[in-house]
């Protein structure tokens, strides 16, 4: 097709459109589940070679694939369902997405427009039901609409605060002929215009307040990851400049590296007792792309009680949504960051923060990672620590599932770039992590793609592998396995004393076995000894993996702040009394 | 501080409660007030009072009027949250900006006989009400004016036959020749 050709008006049928508007905003892979009402794009797909289609097998696991997807390009992740069943099994990827600000794109059949309303054959409101968890979502009532929309959409999930939106197609507008309009500027709602550039005055502002820092601490989010590669950048040249030092939520781990010598660790309910202290006894807090949330914060009218606080956030709602901020700017991160640097340097002065790093330094020489080293069991802290290791200097892309290995993840696995670690931080979605390796693994087919998950988590989605085999997508599934649902008994054995309601897996699948049923390959380990070959032989493998890691059962994530606590009260794991913990369940559910 | 065993921070905030009112300028497609209310209930919000129609018919522009009530810090958040909806072109808070008229139309019926009937007559001339609708035993008042001067006629129709009350909510616009 000639370039003006493309260009130009063409009469197609709204299925075709469907399919052309994706090829047209560049998107190379698609994660879907067919049904009824979307079986004329089915048709359309079956017909051309420029997109590829990830059969999932249920669609949740199509929406987190996406995600996974989006996070690991910062492209957005393209989902395709029917009605019904098809989209509110979408539901909680679409809440998920939206917690984190990821953009998604799902496109969902619908009833013919005649039949809405009369309770068919797989109606659902898809648009109400749908409505509280995208970014904007949008029902298409007549075809000669459907290319503006799916225009719009792109858009609006890509640009300012990333997010998902649903495109619901009747399935006689997907029948119908109209005319297809290729992406325009036009395309989009007049009242949407996120802003990009931070205010000048404010950024002058936040440089006196940097300026003067005794105490200074930067505290970066998932922002800075939406902002692209360029932004991380930026960030790294920021912290160069200033010297101060810098931590991160869950979302944001990367954008600095876990080996930068300024890096304190994550902050927040598990975090480093280092970066917890930093951001509590701070004069001047530099919040880039993180919205202060509950995870973080602790208890918030103790929070960081002596700072003065910048916040920079493309979003304006989440300036002053918890926390009253001193200096809001709203903008892009990177953008932001990069003026912010700019006049940073102008001002040509560096502050003398070196008693700060002094404190710091013995914060963290409490070493509040530390752990009992175990020679009969393989302890999940070791087990992510030997991954790691056997990781190093690899293309490699993590994600996790939700509950303690995802902490553990987030502790012991250092991230060095951004969009390498795809994580659940705002929903907490156990089941997340196996499809999201399926979509970073389609997105990077030759990188090494690694679940880190939780025996728990990793069933709620398990049926994924065998769209893992399908599409020879060769993910590793790394369980930590101590057959409880760690976070849950965690929490009963601080708070609901001891007493473990429904929080232990009676009947676990023999993972190997499993592995082998859905045509993959399982491994198990038992002993530490054990570990560093059996990670080598997960990596060696060019097929999915199943990776059934037994681990110390009641080990507990440690450091922590405890409910109603201060960042300045944290528990240390010496303090913890974990051996305590242990001693009243010797002998009866101890199961290593 | 003392809190029951929760994986949550409990915390009473203590701020006091303004009451605000909000003008919202929206495009005018399916669902936006769908939008806007399931914000308001899906956050927690109050509404006290919601009026909407279609204010600009060639441009598709609806214009919704929201009183509510919370603390600096939830309004602030309610009017972020509104201005980052994709249909949400405008929000203003009329009752920062301090030179806003409100006004609604509440209409009255009132039951009664005898002296019942004259006093509410002449209750009705001091608040400027009008007669819409008259039986031998009713009368039904078109009353507008500010939330206070409706509720207070309404008080005192109560004890003289008070039927029912319909009531469209506020509007609100500001003073001078500048829109919004």
């Amino acid at each position: 097709m000639s370039d003006s050709k493309r260009h130009a008006p063409q009469q197609m049928t709204g299925a075709a459109m469907i399919v052309r508007a994706l090829v047209d905003h560049g998107v190379k892979h698609i994660f879907g589940y067919p049904g009824g009402a979307v079986l004329p794009v089915y048709d359309e797909i079956f017909q051309q070679s420029d997109i590829e289609h990830i059969l999932v097998r249920h669609e949740q696991g199509a929406g987190h694939a996406a995600e996974g997807y989006a996070r690991s390009t910062g492209k957005p992740g393209v989902v395709l369902v029917t009605s019904g069943p098809g989209a509110t099994n979408m539901v909680t990827p679409l809440t998920d997405a939206l917690m984190d600000s990821i953009p998604l794109v799902c496109i969902t059949g619908q009833v013919p427009t005649h039949l809405i309303g009369n309770d068919a054959f797989q109606e659902c409101d898809t648009v109400g039901i749908t409505r509280p968890c995208t970014k904007h979502n949008w029902l298409v009532r007549n075809v000669d609409d459907l290319a503006k929309v799916l225009h719009e959409a792109f858009y609006v999930a890509t640009t300012g605060r990333p997010g998902p939106v649903v495109v619901d197609v009747p399935k006689d507008v997907q029948f119908a002929t109209g005319t297809y309009t290729p992406p325009r500027k036009s395309d989009v709602h007049v009242s949407y215009k996120p802003q990009v550039k931070g205010d000048a005055g404010q950024i002058r502002k936040a440089v006196s307040l940097l300026v003067n820092a005794k105490r200074p601490v930067i505290y970066t989010g998932g922002g800075i990851i939406n902002s692209g590669r360029d932004a991380s950048k930026t960030l790294r040249a920021l912290v160069e400049a200033t010297g101060f030092p810098i931590t991160s939520t869950l979302m944001g781990l990367g954008a600095y590296p876990a080996s930068g010598k300024n890096w304190l660790g994550m902050l927040g309910m598990h975090g480093t007792y280092e970066a917890n202290m930093a951001m509590h006894d701070c004069d001047v807090m530099l919040c880039i792309g993180a919205r202060f949330d509950d995870r973080i914060t602790g208890r918030t009218d103790a929070f960081s009680p002596g700072s003065k606080k910048i916040h920079i956030d493309i979003d304006p709602s989440s300036i002053n949504k918890n926390i009253r901020v001193d200096v809001p700017i709203i903008g892009d991160a990177g953008n932001v960051m990069a003026d912010l640097l700019q006049a940073f340097k102008a001002e040509g002065k560096a502050p003398k923060i070196d008693p700060w790093w002094f404190e710091i330094g013995r914060w963290r020489a409490r070493n509040s990672l530390a752990y009992k080293k175990n020679n009969d069991v393989i302890l999940p802290q070791f087990a992510i620590q030997r991954l790691f290791e056997a990781t190093r200097g690899r293309d490699t892309y993590i994600t996790t599932e939700v509950g303690q290995h995802q902490m553990w993840a987030a502790q012991f696995f250092g991230f060095e770039e951004p969009h390498r670690l795809m994580t659940s931080g705002g929903l907490g979605t156990m089941g997340y992590g196996l499809p999201a390796a399926l979509g970073a693994q389609v997105a990077h087919r030759d990188s090494l793609v690694i679940d880190i998950a939780g025996d728990a988590s990793v069933q709620m989605t398990m049926q994924e592998m065998s769209t893992a085999v399908q599409h020879e997508l060769p993910i590793k599934i790394f369980i930590l396995n101590n057959q409880y649902m760690g976070m849950v008994r965690q929490w009963q054995q601080l708070l609901h004393g001891n007493r473990l309601s429904h929080s232990y897996s009676e009947a676990l699948p023999d993972f190997v076995k499993l592995a082998d049923a859905f045509g993959c390959v399982g491994i198990q380990t038992t002993k530490p000894s054990d570990l560093d070959g059996a990670i080598k032989e997960m990596i060696s493998v060019k097929k999915p993996v199943l990776f059934d890691c037994r681990v110390a059962a009641l080990e507990n994530c440690f450091p922590m702040i405890p409910s109603g606590k201060a960042h300045n009260e944290m528990l240390l794991p010496a303090e913890a009394n974990d051996d305590a913990t242990a001693a009243a369940f010797a002998g009866g559910k101890a199961l290593v | 501080m003392n809190q029951p065993a929760s994986a949550y921070f409990l915390e009473e905030r203590h701020d006091p409660n303004e009451t605000h009112t909000l003008s919202v300028l929206v495009a005018n497609e399916p669902g936006v007030l769908a939008r806007v209310i399931g914000l308001f209930s899906g956050r927690g919000y109050n509404i006290e009072s919601l009026t909407v129609s279609e204010t600009e018919s060639q441009k598709h522009v609806s214009r919704i009027t929201i009183v509510t009530t919370g603390t600096p810090m939830v309004i602030q958040q309610i009017k972020h949250q509104l201005d980052r909806m994709i249909p949400v072109y405008q929000v203003v808070d009329m009752t920062l900006t301090g030179k806003s008229i409100e006004r609604e139309l509440a209409m009255v019926k009132v039951k009664g006989s005898g002296d019942q009937r004259i006093e509410a007559m002449r209750l009705a001339e001091v608040f400027r009400a009008r007669v819409v609708d008259a039986t031998n035993e009713s009368f039904v008042f078109e009353i507008t004016g500010g939330t206070s001067k409706i509720n207070q006629f309404v008080d005192l129709m109560r004890p003289i036959g008070l039927v029912e009350v319909s009531r469209t909510g506020v509007a609100a616009i500001g003073r001078g020749p500048e829109r919004m």
